[in-house]
């Protein structure tokens, strides 16, 4: 078993009110120098199987598809390897 | 990095053999060529920029100016006019010292690339325009047209796009009061989604997009400008000027409607301070726009500096900056010794505020960048004498095949259980089933205000809470009717409105218009825009509503189909007491219903002839604007004096339609009698127009009965108000249950 986990952020020329947000309350609560946030979104999949690249392909496209909205949103794709748990 | 020297108007003047990429940016070769003329040089990149986007079809309306000057000159005299044609929006005054703005606008093709976004922003996009007239918004109405209910890609951008209204109007707090929703396969590829806003002030706040007085400050305030919605800039930007830039920026504009509710207070909260001379919204063309505007509606020059434009994203080049359509943004000019409290209220409100530039008592918008002087131009020749073009225009060769075609002679129900079925059939449909599921998304009640929302004739909003004084505002356009005729179908969308507004009791003042077409470039689309622009303003002059603005939405095709045309007029009016408002929904048992107006057989573009038969043919319905008036004022006057208690306007799918739509909303019943003369069908089906059905209380039945004759308005006993079916005697029974089950679940089934 594997972990694919999908990361969609707004492209970067697109404004992002929640990270504006973000930004803003840092000062307020003594947090100085950061000049910028963007706020994105991260899906773990845990996925059967062996993470081939027909697996990767699936992801590629739900990701797309579903996940992201391209127009607005990139995202990235990268596998993680779950530790075997012990006992089993 | 190595950079192209900077294209101030120096370099261009000295590098006459330059070429510009005025092609990509939509520029046609004579364009191109007056700009050249017009400046004896050629533009720099920015001045390219903005000719570019001011002259594009969406600012410059080039091609429906020739057609649009009618409405100005067919405007009837009304003593309601305030703000007229070629300001933000038109202002109208309602009494007691309130005036009211409202216009529509489209939002159309954002909403297809980005359904969320692009509905959110055009909301954005209205409201500005409101607050830039002075006024404070308080409602937002929303005509919205889809491709098929049952197609797939229809499932992708109406929820977008209703989320999209609903995400933005709520946030801001403004309730949503109105619109429509239409289903037609015309809009698949091309849905259209117009906006429309009201806002009300005293007549003294009525503010004006100008810029007078020299040494007067220019402050942009609101968001930072990013990359947002610039569409051809990215070419000049990019590959022309300096190749190391990022690769192309994306059309689509996300908006943020916190910022806009604080643009909103802040800028009220400076007019009444009295800190502001004129103001302007940023919208489409963002500085481009409202530099060239301000400087060209006010006295004197102006002079920018562009570099103390706020930026999000510091590698935007100076064109970029001009051509940002970025949301949340205002432009306003402010007397110096005034600029430190207008800053003072923007930091209040957390808005960023920057002078970036004067009036000065030159008569040329010059624009600088790192030193350098990149745009010198008199603003007048990028605002208002943009290129104008008669386009060719002919009635389509398919037109009287079309009109030929009759729906009067389409097989009709040969029984009474057909009929039945038809009825049944009817009110399921998309196009006339229930709409909660989608309005329901949206706040209504909100600011306490709403006296009526959808799904009444018009939605209506308490404008002053001690004498009761409302205004009510109602949206209508039938695409359908247009296509069989423009000129008519222009005339029944505003005779529907019109109409709609006195059903409520409302008296009809004024008209702002969206005027949704396909290519221009086509001589039929022409034909039916120079037709429709024609018929609304013959209407508007008979009618005695004159329209106070709007907007022109062109190339609403896919490939070489144009959609529908499809005029989307809205009419404000006005009620002196909102208590006297009237519902739709039947109130009581035992009152008579009456049909008021003319009933013939009339099926070309009817709903009827698209449900049963998928059929569009034969002529639409006759239009008759005296009577729309009489009507008008029967249903005004019987309002006033309570001999009504219920009232709804005949449209689509004509009088069963609407009997079913109150019985449904008032929970109440009806019994229907076919009256003498007319047979079942036409009776139930037919769409004449100028028509409505009202229920009068047993005690006003002489007196409403005295009024209508005595003014000459035909008045028919048609039934009454009772039990739980509506029963057309010798015909058929649907009881409310089934009708309820066949009208609310279409929408839930086909969307949710």
């Amino acid at each position: 078993m594997a972990r694919v986990v999908v990361d969609v952020m707004l492209k970067p020329e697109i404004l992002d009110p929640q990270g504006q947000a973000v930004q803003r309350a840092l000062p307020r609560l003594g947090f100085e120098g950061v000049s910028d946030v963007r706020q994105g979104k991260r899906f773990e999949l845990e996925v059967d199987g062996p993470v081939d690249d027909s697996a990767l392909a699936r992801i590629h496209e739900l990701a797309e598809s579903f996940l992201a909205n391209t127009v607005i949103e990139d995202f990235t794709v990268k596998v993680e390897e779950v530790k075997a748990e012990a006992g089993k | 990095m190595s950079r192209t020297p900077l294209d101030t108007v120096e370099h261009a003047a000295a590098t006459p053999d330059v070429e510009l990429p005025w092609a990509e940016l939509g520029l046609k070769k004579d364009e191109y060529e007056r700009v050249v003329e017009i400046l004896g040089r050629r533009p720099t990149g920015a001045e390219l920029a903005m000719y570019s986007v001011m002259w594009s079809e969406h600012c410059s309306y080039k091609s429906s100016k020739v057609h649009l000057r009618q409405f100005g000159e067919k405007a009837p005299e009304s003593d309601a006019l305030l703000v007229g044609i070629g300001e933000n929006a038109g202002v109208v005054d309602v009494g007691h010292g309130y005036a009211v703005t409202f216009k529509v606008e489209s939002h159309n093709h954002p909403s297809y690339v980005e359904p969320y976004q692009g509905a959110a922003t055009g909301v954005g996009g209205i409201v500005r325009d409101i607050i830039a007239m002075g006024a404070r918004p308080v409602a937002v109405v929303d005509p919205l047209r889809f491709g098929a209910a049952d197609h797939p890609d229809t499932k992708r951008v109406l929820p977008g796009v209703v989320a999209g209204i609903g995400g933005y109007g709520n946030c801001l707090g403004l309730p949503n009061i109105g619109g429509e929703v239409v289903f037609d396969s015309c809009y698949q590829g091309n849905p259209l989604v117009n906006a429309g806003a009201i806002g009300v002030m005293r007549h003294e706040d009525i503010h004006l997009a100008k810029a007078s007085g020299a040494g007067n400050k220019v402050i942009l305030y609101g968001a930072r400008t990013g990359g947002d919605g610039i569409g051809g800039a990215s070419i000049l930007a990019s590959e022309t000027f300096d190749d190391a830039k990022p690769s192309k920026r994306p059309a689509v504009q996300v908006g943020d409607p916190f910022q806009e509710k604080l643009l909103i207070e802040c800028t009220l909260e400076a007019f009444q301070e009295k800190l502001v001379v004129g103001i302007q919204d940023l919208g489409a063309a963002g500085l481009s726009c409202a530099t060239s505007e301000l400087a060209s509606n006010g006295s004197g020059g102006m002079r920018v500096t562009l570099d103390d434009v706020p930026l999000r994203d510091s590698t935007l080049s100076p064109e970029e900056i001009l051509m940002s359509e970025s949301q949340e943004r205002m432009c306003a000019v402010v007397e110096p010794e005034k600029v430190d409290r207008f800053l003072e209220i923007c930091d209040k409100w957390d808005v960023i505020a920057t002078v970036i530039g004067e009036v000065t008592d030159g008569d040329r918008l010059e624009i600088y960048w790192h030193g350098g002087k990149i745009v010198d131009v008199d603003p007048r020749t990028v605002a208002h004498d943009g290129p104008v073009y008669e386009r060719p225009y002919a009635r389509p060769s398919w037109q009287d095949e079309l009109q030929a075609d009759d729906a009067n002679k389409l097989p009709r129900p040969s029984s009474a259980d057909e009929l039945k079925d038809q009825v049944l059939k009817l009110v399921a449909s998309p196009n006339q089933a229930s709409k909660s599921w989608i309005t329901s998304q949206y706040d209504h009640f909100v600011q306490g205000n709403t006296v009526l929302a959808q799904p009444e004739d018009s939605g209506m909003i308490r404008v002053d809470e001690e004498s009761g004084l409302g205004v009510a505002i109602a949206t209508d356009g039938n695409g359908r009717y247009a296509k069989l005729d423009p000129y008519a179908g222009a005339q029944l969308a505003l005779a529907e409105a019109y109409r709609n507004v006195a059903t409520t009791g409302a008296k009809p003042l004024a008209v702002s218009d969206c005027l949704n077409f396909g290519s221009p470039e086509d001589p039929a689309v022409m034909w039916q825009f120079a037709e429709a622009v024609r018929g609304l303003a013959d209407a508007c002059q008979q009618l005695g509503t004159p329209v106070t603005g709007g907007n022109v939405s062109l190339y609403n095709q896919t490939g070489e189909v144009a959609i529908h045309p499809t005029p989307v007029v809205a009419v404000l009016g006005v009620i002196d007491d909102v208590a006297r408002r009237t519902p739709v929904a039947f109130q009581e048992e035992g009152q008579l219903l009456y049909l008021l107006g003319d009933t013939r057989e009339e099926f070309g573009g009817s709903a009827w002839s698209q449900v049963v038969h998928d059929h569009l043919g034969g002529l639409p319905p006759q239009v008759d604007l005296e009577r729309e008036r009489l009507l008008a004022e029967i249903l005004i006057s019987a309002s006033r004096d309570g001999m009504i208690d219920s009232a709804h306007d005949l449209s689509d799918g004509g009088l069963i339609q609407a009997v079913v739509e109150s019985a449904l909303l008032g929970g109440k019943g009806a019994r229907l009698v076919v009256p003498d003369g007319l047979d079942a069908f036409t009776f139930l089906l037919s769409e004449s127009a100028g028509r409505a059905v009202v229920a009068v209380p047993r005690s006003e039945e002489v007196r409403f009965n005295d009024m209508c004759g005595a003014r000459g308005l035909p008045v028919t006993r048609v039934g009454v108000v009772d039990g739980d079916s509506v029963e057309v005697q010798g015909e058929f029974t649907l009881t409310l249950e089934e009708l309820r089950k066949a009208h609310e679940e279409t929408i839930p089934a086909l969307l949710a």
